[in-house]
């Protein structure tokens, strides 16, 4: 047997990143209650950025982490599309990290103290003045980990430990609002529920593919998938179940309606944690294994993808349109955006690239709109009803510029990112022979504009109430949050060509 | 057909970018000043666009040196992947020529006038940062190398014009229409967004020369999808039928905003679309028809609706309509009739604009009143605006030899032209809506400026300041002679673009043609003053069913209302009711029937995880139930 050869330097971005937990959590133990904020926004910022700059050490990479002589292990794979996800991975949750630590616009915090208190008891009254815990920051730096090795993930089972990595401490994040803690609660407890749920169809599917394939290799199944004597029902119940879990995670119909509650109970930054990286991860496990795992059997899927994909754009549109809450609006539109992606995963090959820039663009944007969303308050809660919002161009002029932005972004309006990513991904479909699915894209997308320039006229063309709420002043933390998003919003849409080359060129999975 | 090249822009003419760029600069500038600009802003506003009016004649004068009178120029590389390729490209030819000085020389004219018109309007600035925004994106619309770039002006020019006909934010009505304005434009959007993904999908371009040259290589029903898309998308935007009602709403804004976008350029942006993709249409017959047959039909509509209102504005926004619909039914007839929809289309930007800044005028007098059966006798209190509305009166009707005469009446005599019946009916269609705008257009003139005063006890008419007439009267010289000045050379101008066309005759000759034309346009006009000349009632009568299902826009919002409307409360009647109970309800009736389970105890929050697990677990047999079906294929 020949010796282990690990690619350290490949590893590195998903060792710092995890390190910095543990030492996230070393710190809730040593450093007093009063100076950890700082230290451990500081070791999160850190170890994000160096992560940052250890994917983009990697760039060009086309190889296993693992391998003994002359065979690679193929659980971990560094190639292309894995390298830019995970980089996109990384300066997202920097930005929703920055989001996590705002202490200004409300008083010590979005997050709770203790989350054992009873909700609403006299001893959570008496919480409410005090800071969040700290524990968020390791937390949310084990679920960013967790989605990094998904998105690079190259055989079934790592593929799950990185999913369940991902999950657990999202299911914490979401109970652990300040605020509306029963919403909390419940929203995290059918997130942890249904995701445990979801997880369970991955191991099916997986069993039921190791069955087929005698291996759960993405690049063996895709090899089973020509060559295996095994009967293909295997196949069909394992593509299927395999497909719920990773659709349950993406949002899209009918595996969705968690999406809305556990939008809206969650603290915002949790939201923008998840609408940003959680789609990224979750498009990125996605494009993989209907790329490299079961590429060969697309035949077979083809027709049961396109369905939930016009399913997802309709449905998440057709929703979208009555929504009266911003946060549920968002939640909608993140499923609507999932049914255009899903146009990029089943048009395989030569939309990877599109499909990854569309990821970028619609992160940046999201995280910037709920960014807003966290400043606008009435008193200590979030100002979450549209009618609220009406008439804050008024008194709030540049928080209205700043989120009209950002919708007519999400709108799909030329000179902003969600213009040139849809219009790009959309041409990819194109060529890829989907002009069917991009037909109802541009359909739902039209529609889905509607609710989008309902909010801007909300904001511009009708007359704030007496007991209007106030925007509050973020501190730097959320100021750049805001600030990068409409940078990069903007960027994307007036310049998309630098991260277009840069997508393109890391759109090719490794070959067996 | 040709090869269709663009050559690359040299010398001045690659500097055409600055013609979009001073207009966005002066928007950009307003805004961002804020406040502190209000004194100097609409100042600012006019010179952008007077700057631009002055490197367009440049430019113009240079290109017409040009050997192939087409200069490109490529700015930078939008988005690049695999085998497409967008450029941020500007193309300056003959067409974009004309369009390029109507915009900055008319627009010029409107926004001088502006100043004078918004003067107490406390947000003046502002109106003047949308209206450069507008004139910046109206030209990218027409400068466009490629259809992505017109796309982008697209957008722009309706989302500036969602602005300003909104701009009046204390209306109500005004929200309204800049919501209806703003819906009909997507519908157009779609439109145009399907036919760039059709031309990405057959030719895999979207630059004009590679579309238009990978045209003839398209199957016959992909021509006519793309035909049919790119039409979809212009009636959106120019107001024709089915899309017509949002038009005359729009005149909610402010009126240089309805002179400037919903007469001048952006409704007849349309045009412009059907025009330049004049090698698609000329591939497919079907398509061409269709917009013959749109066109003749809005035509029509516009002229008999615009005989029985009473708001000024409205009539001249309906017969926007009509008129458009002849540019329609001109570039639909295809050869040498494209030239004429153009040439119609110039001069109904200065005739239209003189004829709405005019009723601005007013308006301006009449205490912002429009009803024209509140006006009368206004000729010999506003004198400059007298004429020059007569002016515009004259040539919108086309007596000889006013601007309508040599613009409309060469486009009934090619509809008479086309072939077979078609030629009998689009030619009697526009016949007949010469008359019924002779009519319409008279009876506006006359209960405006003549007959007996009926005016509301508190106003007192005065004459508009020199800021306000010095553009009508040069309006007013352009509505006179610009028809008779543009007929020939611009024809000749238009050759590169269009092809060179011999003129043939069908049903009449043109001098019959001419003739029939004239006939009825007199007649129709003195009915109109005969019936009108003694004012009219103050009040609307009861009147014979054809007169009250005009007054209610022959039926187009009651059709709006239908197929629109109300599918679409429904709908999200529908959406709110599935999204609070339905799939709860439907679920759980199912979780109680798979269970066993048949009492629901209330509405428990764990009722509620076990619904959506049912919903996921649903989705999961299904998806395997449907891949087990391709097996058993």
């Amino acid at each position: 047997m020949s010796e282990m050869h690990i690619d350290w330097a490949g590893l590195s971005p998903m060792i710092i990143v995890f390190a910095a937990a543990f030492v996230g959590l070393l710190f809730e133990a040593v450093v007093p209650k009063t100076k950890r904020l700082p230290v451990q926004v500081a070791l999160a910022i850190a170890a994000l950025a160096a992560a940052f700059i250890a994917v983009a050490a990697n760039a060009g990479k086309s190889a296993t982490a693992f391998s003994t002589g002359e065979t690679d292990i193929g659980s971990v794979v560094l190639d292309g599309p894995g390298l830019f996800l995970q980089g996109t991975i990384a300066i997202l949750a920097l930005i929703a990290v920055l989001l996590l630590a705002e202490q200004r616009t409300t008083k010590g915090g979005d997050f709770v103290n203790e989350a054992a208190v009873v909700a609403d008891s006299a001893a959570d009254v008496a919480q409410r003045r005090e800071p969040g815990a700290t524990e968020i920051f390791p937390l949310a730096l084990f679920a960013v980990g967790g989605m990094m090795m998904f998105v690079v993930s190259g055989d079934l089972l790592t593929m799950f430990v990185a999913l369940e990595m991902l999950s657990l401490p999202l299911y914490l994040l979401c109970g652990l609002a300040k605020r509306r803690r029963l919403i909390s609660q419940e929203a995290a407890l059918k997130y942890f529920l249904l995701g445990a749920f979801a997880s369970a169809f991955f191991v099916y599917g997986m069993a039921m593919l190791y069955g087929f394939a005698g291996t759960i290799d993405l690049n063996g199944i895709n090899q089973a998938g020509i060559s295996s004597g095994e009967p293909r029902i295997l196949l069909y119940i394992g593509v299927g179940m395999l497909a719920v879990a990773l659709l349950f995670k993406a949002a899209a119909v009918p595996f969705h309606m968690w999406t809305p509650d556990v939008y809206t109970g969650a603290p915002t930054p949790v939201t923008a944690l998840m609408a940003g990286c959680v789609k990224v991860a979750a498009f990125g496990g996605l494009l993989r294994v209907f790329n490299v795992g079961l590429e060969s059997s697309a035949w077979d899927w083809h027709m049961i993808l396109t369905v939930i994909a016009i399913a997802t754009m309709i449905g998440g549109a057709f929703f979208a349109v009555t929504q009266r809450n911003i946060k549920r609006l968002l939640a909608y539109s993140s499923i609507a955006n999932a049914g255009y992606l899903l146009i990029g995963v089943i048009a395989l090959g030569d939309a990877v690239g599109q499909t990854m820039f569309y990821l970028a663009a619609y992160g940046f944007t999201v995280i910037a709109a709920f960014a807003v969303v966290s400043l606008v308050r009435d008193g200590d809660n979030e100002a979450t009803d549209l009618s609220r919002w009406a008439g804050l161009g008024k008194n709030s002029p540049g928080t209205a510029v700043i989120f009209t932005i950002l919708m007519l972004a999400l709108a799909g309006i030329p000179f902003t990112s969600g213009f040139t990513a849809k219009f790009g991904l959309f041409s990819a479909g194109v060529e890829a022979g989907e002009v069917g699915l991009v037909v109802v894209g541009v359909i739902s997308s039209a529609i889905l504009a509607f609710p989008y320039l309902r909010v801007v006229v909300l904001l511009w063309l009708n007359e704030p109430a007496p007991d209007a709420p106030t925007v509050n002043l973020p501190s730097p933390m959320a100021g750049t949050v805001v600030a990068a998003g409409v940078a990069a919003t903007i960027l994307l849409g007036v310049a998309p060509g630098f991260l277009l080359d840069i997508a393109s060129q890391a759109s090719t999975y490794m070959a067996n | 057909m040709d090869e269709v090249t663009y050559a690359p822009a040299t010398g001045l003419l690659s500097w055409t970018w600055l013609l979009i760029a001073l207009p966005a600069a002066g928007a950009a500038i307003l805004l961002l000043t804020g406040r502190r600009s209000d004194r100097w802003g609409h100042w600012l506003g006019v010179a952008t666009v007077g700057g631009a009016f002055a490197l367009a004649l440049a430019m113009f004068s240079g290109l017409s040196g040009l050997d192939n009178k087409t200069a490109a120029t490529d700015l930078f590389t939008f988005i690049s992947v695999g085998e497409l390729d967008i450029q941020a490209s500007l193309l300056l030819d003959p067409l974009s020529g004309v369009f390029t000085l109507l915009i900055t020389g008319v627009g010029f004219l409107i926004h001088v006038y502006a100043v004078g018109y918004m003067a107490e309007d406390d947000d003046r600035r502002k109106f003047f940062a949308y209206f450069n925004l507008f004139v910046a994106a109206m030209l990218i619309l027409v400068l466009g190398g490629n259809y992505f770039m017109t796309f982008i002006g697209w957008e722009g020019v309706g989302l500036a014009s969602y602005l300003l006909i909104a701009f009046w934010q204390a209306k109500p009505s005004a929200a309204t229409a800049g919501k209806k304005a703003f819906l009909t434009n997507r519908v157009a959007d779609v439109g145009f967004l399907l036919a760039m993904f059709v031309m990405i999908g057959a030719v895999g371009s979207l630059d004009f020369a590679e579309v238009f040259n990978g045209a003839g290589e398209l199957s016959d029903g992909m021509a006519l999808a793309l035909g049919l898309l790119l039409l979809a998308a212009a009636c959106g935007k120019s107001g024709q039928w089915p899309f017509q009602t949002w038009l005359p709403d729009a005149m909610e804004g402010p009126t240089p905003v309805s002179a400037l976008i919903h007469a001048a350029t952006m409704v007849t942006a349309g045009v412009y679309l059907i025009a330049r993709s004049n090698p698609i249409f000329n591939l497919n017959e079907t398509a061409q028809t269709v917009v013959v047959a749109i066109g003749a039909l809005t035509l029509l509509f516009g002229a008999i609706v615009g005989c029985a209102k009473d708001d000024i504005k409205r009539v001249l926004a309906w017969s926007t309509v009509s008129q458009i619909g002849y540019m329609f039914l001109a570039v639909g007839l295809g050869g040498g009739a494209y030239a004429l929809g153009i040439i119609h289309l110039l001069a109904h930007g200065f005739f239209k604009a003189g004829l709405f800044l005019g009723s601005g005028s007013v308006m301006h007098a009449m205490n912002d009143q429009t009803d024209i059966r509140r006006f009368g006798g206004l000729w010999r209190v506003m004198p400059w605006t007298y004429a020059t509305f007569a002016a515009g009166w004259v040539a919108i009707i086309g007596l000889f030899p006013f601007s309508g005469y040599f613009s409309k009446d060469p486009i009934i005599a090619a509809a008479f032209a086309r072939e077979g019946w078609e030629g009998w009916v689009a030619g009697g269609a526009a016949l007949l809506g010469a008359a019924l705008t002779a009519f319409y257009m008279t009876r506006l003139f006359v209960l405006t400026f003549h007959g007996p005063k009926r005016w509301t006890d508190d106003v007192h008419p005065h004459e508009s300041p020199a800021i306000m007439t010095g553009p009508l009267v040069l309006l007013g010289l352009g509505s006179l002679a610009a028809g008779g000045l543009m007929a020939t050379p611009v024809a000749e101008w238009l050759v590169p673009v269009f092809g060179e066309h011999e003129e043939h005759h069908g049903h009449l000759t043109h001098m019959q043609a001419t003739i029939a034309t004239t006939a009825v346009v007199i007649l129709g006009a003195a009915l109109a003053i005969l019936l009108f000349r003694g004012g009219t009632d103050e009040v609307p009568r009861a009147a014979a069913w054809p007169v009250r299902l005009a007054r209610a826009d022959l039926g187009g919002e009651a059709v709006n209302r239908g197929l629109f409307e109300r599918p679409g409360r429904v709908a999200a009647g529908a959406s709110v009711a599935v999204d609070a109970r339905g799939v709860d309800g439907i679920v759980n009736g199912l979780s109680a029937a798979v269970g066993g389970t048949s009492r629901r105890l209330g509405r428990l929050q764990t009722g509620f995880v076990r619904s959506y697990a049912l919903s996921i677990l649903s989705g999961a047999v299904i998806v395997v139930a449907a891949l087990m079906v391709v097996v058993i294929q």
